[in-house]
């Protein structure tokens, strides 16, 4: 797998990788699978008729990573990509996505990802997806959309984060839980100049007993916009919580809609939201342990988006 | 109440902190109030004092205006000798000041550790945590925020002005929400910093009898005045 030195800091970036991991993969540069391998329990495969891939993760694995990066580093490229997980009952997994865009052309570079998993049961999956822009030009655009199928006593984790430099998002994230599942949501993301970030959370707790716990984080700067829903639907017995905190700095503007939805007596459904400058009193605070305001402004941001 | 001063340990005040006819005033539509009334003292190294007073009388903003929270209307800091009134907080801290809030202050994503490491970025004992009595393995990765009690929240506070070891350090109510058994630790902490450091400036703001009784000089503030 031949990468530039640009293709390297996106993959390092979004994946946390300097080459080919150990375990399944599925390498995706412009448009092209660049390096795939399945292992003895996880079968990656192409699909047919549209683009993107199948994992299959047999009964029963345990401790397999499987890496899906994917690259877009040429101007004006344009994809829709459908990647469908599916993971055998009792596996334990973590599954690093993430999408990284060069662009130094005067198109926009556009990736939307669209990954569905179904999750058997009593598995414990985690999910990490990072977006990343960089390169002189506009036009990094990304938008995921995420579906997730919890079976009876599954535990997903899902970290969500843009780093930097994507000048429009648009992310869907959509669960649906069974008895007893479990789905921890993490939500980190950072824009600025001029930049618009949309995130559209929605869990349905459809099974008794089962858990949802969404916590989003966001700083906007500059001019950039930021607008969040976040939509919890209780059916049964069942417990949801969600928070949403942003800061907000300069002139950006920040949207934050909590939503609840209790159709059963015995749903118990929380939400939280707060949006902010920051707090004067912790830049005085860092400033009298010697930080500079720059600084302690640093400090604090990437303390709240770590 | 001046208590008289026997600093084994100061033999030169080169690097005293001195306040010269300090006022400071709350406007207030057209009534003005003055917080502070040109107050003029002499803090010397090796000392331990505590400044006391009502509600109300002026102790914290003189302490704010002592770090570089808040500028006086009128007055002079000096630092060994050094006009500092111009510099701003960072600055100050730089040169050797350190403050401890009445309240401390809560972050989201900032761990103790994290705290403690600005502090003193060479920090890697820690030590200040169990000198205030919080085990290091329990605390130094949670995050400075409302999970932690009102007391374990002060002690963290403390703790970082510890570990800044500054020239002046300045603690504003360290007694404020702790427990009565750490309290007493407390008093044995200041006890031991003023005994092993001569060169050293410590001011408690204060209304405790145990935290008087191991002053070297107590203050009273009433009105704006000493």
């Amino acid at each position: 797998m031949n990468l530039d030195e640009i293709e390297k800091d996106l993959l390092k970036r979004v994946a946390d990788i300097s080459g080919v991991p150990e375990g399944a993969y599925n390498f995706r540069i412009n448009g092209k699978s660049v390096g795939k391998k399945s292992t003895k329990n996880i079968d990656v495969k192409s699909k047919a008729e549209e683009s993107g891939i199948d994992v299959f993760i047999e009964p029963g694995t345990k401790k397999d990573v499987v890496h899906i990066p994917v690259i877009l580093s040429e101007s004006g490229h344009k994809e829709t990509v459908y990647n469908d997980f599916y993971i055998g009952d009792n596996s334990e997994v973590t599954i690093v996505a993430g999408c990284g865009i060069y662009n130094c052309g005067v198109k926009n570079s556009i990736h939307d990802g669209i990954h569905a998993f179904h999750v058997g049961k009593n598995c414990k999956v985690k999910y990490i997806e990072k977006h990343y822009g960089t390169g002189p030009s506009a036009g990094k655009i990304l938008n995921p959309t995420t579906e997730l199928h919890l079976d009876e006593s599954s535990y997903v984790k899902l970290e969500l984060e843009q780093i930097a430099g994507v000048d429009s998002t648009s992310r869907l994230t959509k669960a649906d839980l069974k008895n007893d599942a479990k789905i921890e949501i993490e939500e980190k993301l950072l824009t600025h100049g001029r930049q618009i970030a949309k995130s559209n959370i929605e869990v349905t707790l459809e099974g008794e007993n089962s858990t949802a716990d969404i916590v989003s984080r966001s700083v906007a700067r500059d001019t950039s916009k930021q607008n969040f829903k976040l939509h919890i639907t209780g059916k049964t017995t069942c417990r949801g919580h969600s928070e949403c905190d942003a800061i907000i700095m300069d002139d950006a503007k920040v949207i934050a809609t909590p939503s609840l939805d209790a159709e059963s007596l015995n749903a118990e459904l929380i939400h939280e939201a707060a949006i902010g400058k920051i707090a004067g009193e912790q830049l005085t605070k860092l400033m009298t342990l010697g930080l500079t305001p720059d600084q302690a402004e640093s400090k604090i941001i990437n303390g709240f988006l770590k | 109440m001046d208590k008289s001063f026997h600093g084994s340990g100061y033999k030169t005040e080169r690097d005293a902190l001195e306040l010269k006819n300090i006022s400071f005033l709350i406007i207030n539509g057209e009534r003005n109030r003055h917080v502070l009334d040109n107050i003029s003292f002499k803090f010397k190294p090796g000392e331990l004092i505590v400044l006391t007073g009502p509600n109300g009388s002026g102790k914290s903003t003189l302490a704010e205006i002592i770090v570089g929270i808040k500028s006086p209307k009128s007055g002079q800091i000096l630092l060994g000798g050094e006009d500092i009134t111009s510099k701003n907080i960072t600055e100050r801290a730089k040169l050797g000041i350190s403050y401890s809030f009445q309240q401390p202050i809560c972050f989201k994503g900032v761990t103790v550790r994290d705290l403690l490491e600005i502090a003193r970025p060479e920090n890697q004992a820690f030590k200040e945590l169990e000198i205030v009595g919080l085990e290091k393995d329990e605390y130094l990765d949670r995050e400075v925020n409302k999970t932690l009690s009102g007391g374990e929240l002060k002690r963290i506070e403390i703790a970082t002005v510890l570990a800044r070891n500054s020239k002046v350090m300045i603690f504003d109510e360290p007694e404020a929400g702790i427990d009565i058994w750490s309290f007493d630790n407390l008093i044995k902490v200041f006890k031991k910093l003023r005994q092993k450091n001569k060169d050293k400036i410590i001011i408690i703001i204060s209304h405790q009898k145990p935290i008087m009784d191991i002053a070297d000089r107590v203050i009273i503030l009433k009105k704006g005045s000493l």
